[in-house]
């Protein structure tokens, strides 16, 4: 009996972890910025230890509350409304954040995390720099300890509880759960480091190249996970919605999208800031805008203002506290930007035609990109307040208005990337690079006078895709020079460029598989008779059988289908459709027969009153590109970010540290 | 089993969006109503379009389109059909009019004005002569030396 009173108790020490890590963060928010305006090294040093227990303490809440959800702690007003006695394992973990309450436990573990990381490998920065900001980084974390605490506490317990709970949302039985959410939220909450080094910066009212320096590895590291994220939410709706759409410029989607375009344009200028000392204005700027969609995106996602097909919880008045947290660090940031922007010079001297001006096109396609991508998503909201109109902004919308900017920017990129830094002559750049163009037009030239219909979007894709895709391969072997040794050269390069060559090789095989997909992809639905083979874009497809079966906390009816090409068998699809009770919800899950040219994606409907079962059948040409093409990104991130000069920057050695910035 | 049969009893919503018995004959009219489907909103949805929800309002929307191509309408002529009766709400994206042509018009807009601005940041930055090394102390110089050297 005690033992069992103690494991129940766990949660309570969860609960005061948590109350514990809020009452440290606002110690740490507080004494290092006096501190660092003060100059007392005593009270600086607060921030490092405070950084560390603030982690401590919230990674041990967080592991309470899903230690509370795997034992099925039903006492826990949380575990009843999201989980269930016969839910698998796997899900029981992850649906610890499969709920609002958790999600926001995992949002602000992840706050203290990258502020621990800070305090852990800031031992380069100039002490007074380090201490702003992890006090600004734990102001962040003080908003949203108080937003759980007040508003969304996942440690309520239930008077009298329940037998069992209530079961996840069948849609989130699935190891995309387990995934998505944590890159995601690694990804969103990662730019609060470039924002808190943002907002340092200008309390402390200087950016120099040493900046650039230490604020790209985090700002690169979370464009990784965003990136890592939304690919894998985006695959996870492909394969589970049960129509193989991949992307639906859904509020929520474009919340995550937002930040992922500034942080993308941040990358790209805090490089200007690195190496040439320019942009630094713009780059601050930008540093404080990528945070600042991130909280929009918690909003979108958590307040219920915009109708969204995965709001969480749909509570205005946590809405209103959002809006308040996003008031105070976005009015605070750019006041302060407006009051101390001016102060920062640039030094660097450019041409017209040079690297920067390539960046600065690159951040100027990347930042309105996102600015149409936040006018659709909150058009809506405006048009009831201010015009009385309610109407909806969707996929027609976004597709056309938001394309063209990635077209241009596909474009301009083998361009602008093979230019020098300071003053470039644009026919020398062009030069190596206009085979590959006329090649690329080729290339789609091909696919317009092959492909049976009139549609532009293919052959564009294909064109574009292999414009950026040669372009960058031509580009990075450019840098080697001509001559024997040229493959050992190639292998030396930094691992900067290795991650630039990487990365943008990615962005044109997405492109490749987005404007694929979209372009020639064939539908078609049906009732199919057992043993009765019909034909799908030259596949062959037969129903066999379909059986009922029952899963774990499911019932589920699935088809056995033969899919052949030529005669010849190439794969067994299940598709299935579910049914969860306790839930009351189906969910169907579709088979798909992967492969690099084009997925066959099947799904299984409703048996038919006149005999028969509707089958759903789908070829969906490149569509693993667009997640190849995010790995590949993910990837060129990565390396980036092993480069050398990040090691040394990140304080892999400890250096003496003196110096005090002027004032 | 029993308990199978009583829970599919209870569960017989149509589980997924366009049903074959929906469809109409003729192909070339069946992929204009579903290009149409993609056009219209459900309205009893959260932001799902006609063509992908279960809903049973979606269903009747998608039997409606049908009829209407069927009759001979045009394609504005169905959309109007649904707009007369739930308003632009129901409509994927809005039509370019009135308040809405800002809306179409934010993106141009705010690239016209990006691009001036960066043309004069751009060109204000290939005129200035490079300006004296802001004064950094000799610590500090050393420093960023350290710190910069690859």
């Amino acid at each position: 009996m005690r033992q069992f009173i103690l494991l129940h108790m766990i949660t309570e020490f969860g609960h005061f972890a948590l109350i514990l890590a809020f009452l440290v963060a606002i110690v740490q928010m507080i004494v290092p910025l006096i501190g660092a305006h003060k100059r007392w090294p005593a009270w600086m040093a607060v921030a490092e230890p405070a950084a560390s227990a603030q982690f401590l303490l919230t990674a041990f809440s967080f592991a309470a509350l899903m230690y509370a959800f795997i034992i099925s702690d039903f006492s826990l007003r949380l575990v009843t409304l999201n989980s269930h006695s016969a839910k698998p394992m796997i899900y029981k973990i992850s649906g610890t954040w499969g709920n609002h309450e958790g999600s926001m436990l995992l949002w602000v573990l992840i706050v203290t995390l990258f502020g621990a990381m800070a305090a852990w490998f800031g031992g380069n920065l100039p002490p007074t720099l380090r201490a702003r900001v992890l006090a600004v980084q734990a102001a962040i974390g003080v908003a949203f300890f108080a937003f759980i605490l007040f508003t969304s506490n996942p440690f309520l317990r239930l008077a009298v509880p329940p037998f069992d709970g209530q079961d996840l949302n069948p849609l989130l039985q699935d190891p995309g759960l387990a995934f998505h959410p944590p890159f995601l939220y690694l990804g969103y909450v990662g730019l609060s480091m470039a924002f808190s080094f943002a907002v340092a910066a200008l309390i402390e009212g200087r950016v120099d190249a040493a900046w650039g320096r230490w604020v790209r590895p985090w700002t690169l590291a979370a464009w990784v996970f965003l990136t890592i994220g939304i690919a894998l939410g985006s695959w996870w709706a492909y394969y589970e919605l049960g129509w193989g759409g991949f992307w639906f410029w859904d509020p929520v989607e474009n919340a995550s999208f937002m930040p992922w375009l500034l942080a993308a344009a941040l990358l790209h200028s805090a490089i200007v800031v690195e190496k040439r000392e320019a942009l630094k204005s713009w780059t601050i700027l930008l540093a404080i805008l990528a945070f600042g969609f991130s909280l929009i995106g918690t909003f979108i996602v958590r307040s219920g203002l915009l109708t969204s097909v995965h709001a969480f919880a749909n509570d205005p008045e946590r809405g209103v506290f959002i809006l308040m947290i996003m008031g105070f660090f976005m009015g605070g940031a750019l006041i302060l930007f407006a009051l101390r922007a001016s102060a920062m010079e640039a030094k660097g001297v450019f041409g017209l035609v040079s690297r920067e001006s390539a960046l600065v096109a690159n951040n100027l396609l990347l930042a309105v990109s996102c600015f149409v991508v936040f006018v659709g998503t909150m058009w809506p909201l405006v048009a009831e307040m201010f015009f009385d109109r309610k109407l909806s902004v969707g996929p027609p919308f976004f597709n056309m208005a938001f394309s063209p900017f990635m077209l241009v920017l596909g474009l301009i990129l083998p361009i602008g990337s093979a230019m020098p830094w300071k003053r470039a002559r644009i026919m020398r750049a062009v030069r190596p690079l206009r085979y590959v163009f006329v090649l690329a037009l080729a290339i789609g030239g091909l696919a317009y006078a092959m492909q049976t219909g009139r549609s532009l979007l293919g052959p564009i894709g294909l064109f574009l895709a292999a414009w950026v895709v040669m372009g960058t391969l031509v580009d990075f072997a450019q840098r080697t020079g001509r001559g024997p040794g040229r493959w050992g050269r190639l292998l030396r390069l930094p691992r900067a460029d290795w991650g630039k060559m990487v990365a943008h090789t990615g962005l044109g095989v997405t492109m490749m598989g987005v404007c694929g997909l979209m372009a020639w992809q064939q539908e078609d639905i049906r009732v199919a008779q057992f043993g009765e083979p019909y034909e799908v874009g030259g596949y062959t497809i037969t129903l066999d059988d379909v059986i009922n079966k029952e899963g774990p906390n499911f019932i589920s009816t699935m088809g056995y289908i033969t899919l052949a090409k030529d005669g010849r068998e190439i794969a067994q699809l299940r598709p299935e459709k579910r049914i969860y009770p306790v839930a009351q919800m189906p969910t169907t899950e579709a088979a798909i027969d992967y492969d690099l040219a084009r997925d066959v994606y099947v799904v299984i409907g409703d048996r038919q009153e006149t005999g028969g079962w509707a089958v759903r059948t789908y070829i969906k040409p490149f569509t693993n590109w667009i997640w190849i093409g995010s790995g590949l990104m993910a990837l060129g991130g990565f390396l980036s970010l092993s480069d050398r000069r990040f090691r040394v920057a990140a304080g892999a050695r400890k250096a003496p540290s003196q110096a005090v910035p002027a004032e | 089993m029993k308990r199978l049969a009583l829970i599919f009893l209870f569960l017989a919503s149509p589980l997924w969006a366009l049903d074959p018995s929906e469809m109409l004959e003729d192909p070339e009219l069946e992929a204009r109503a579903r290009a149409l489907d993609h056009e219209l909103r459900c309205v009893v949805c959260q932001s799902e379009s006609v063509a992908w929800s279960n809903a049973n309002w979606a269903e009747d929307a998608r039997r409606t389109v049908r009829e209407l191509v069927s009759e001979g309408a045009s394609d504005e002529a169905v959309m109007d059909f649904f707009v007369a009766r739930y308003g632009e709400f129901v409509l994927m994206s809005p039509r370019a009019s009135g308040s809405t042509w800002a809306l179409w018009a934010a993106g141009p807009a705010m690239l016209i004005l990006a691009l001036g601005m960066g043309f004069a940041y751009l060109r204000g930055r290939s005129r200035t002569v490079a300006p004296q090394e802001a004064a950094l102390s000799e610590a500090e110089a050393a420093r960023l030396r350290e710190i910069l050297k690859d």
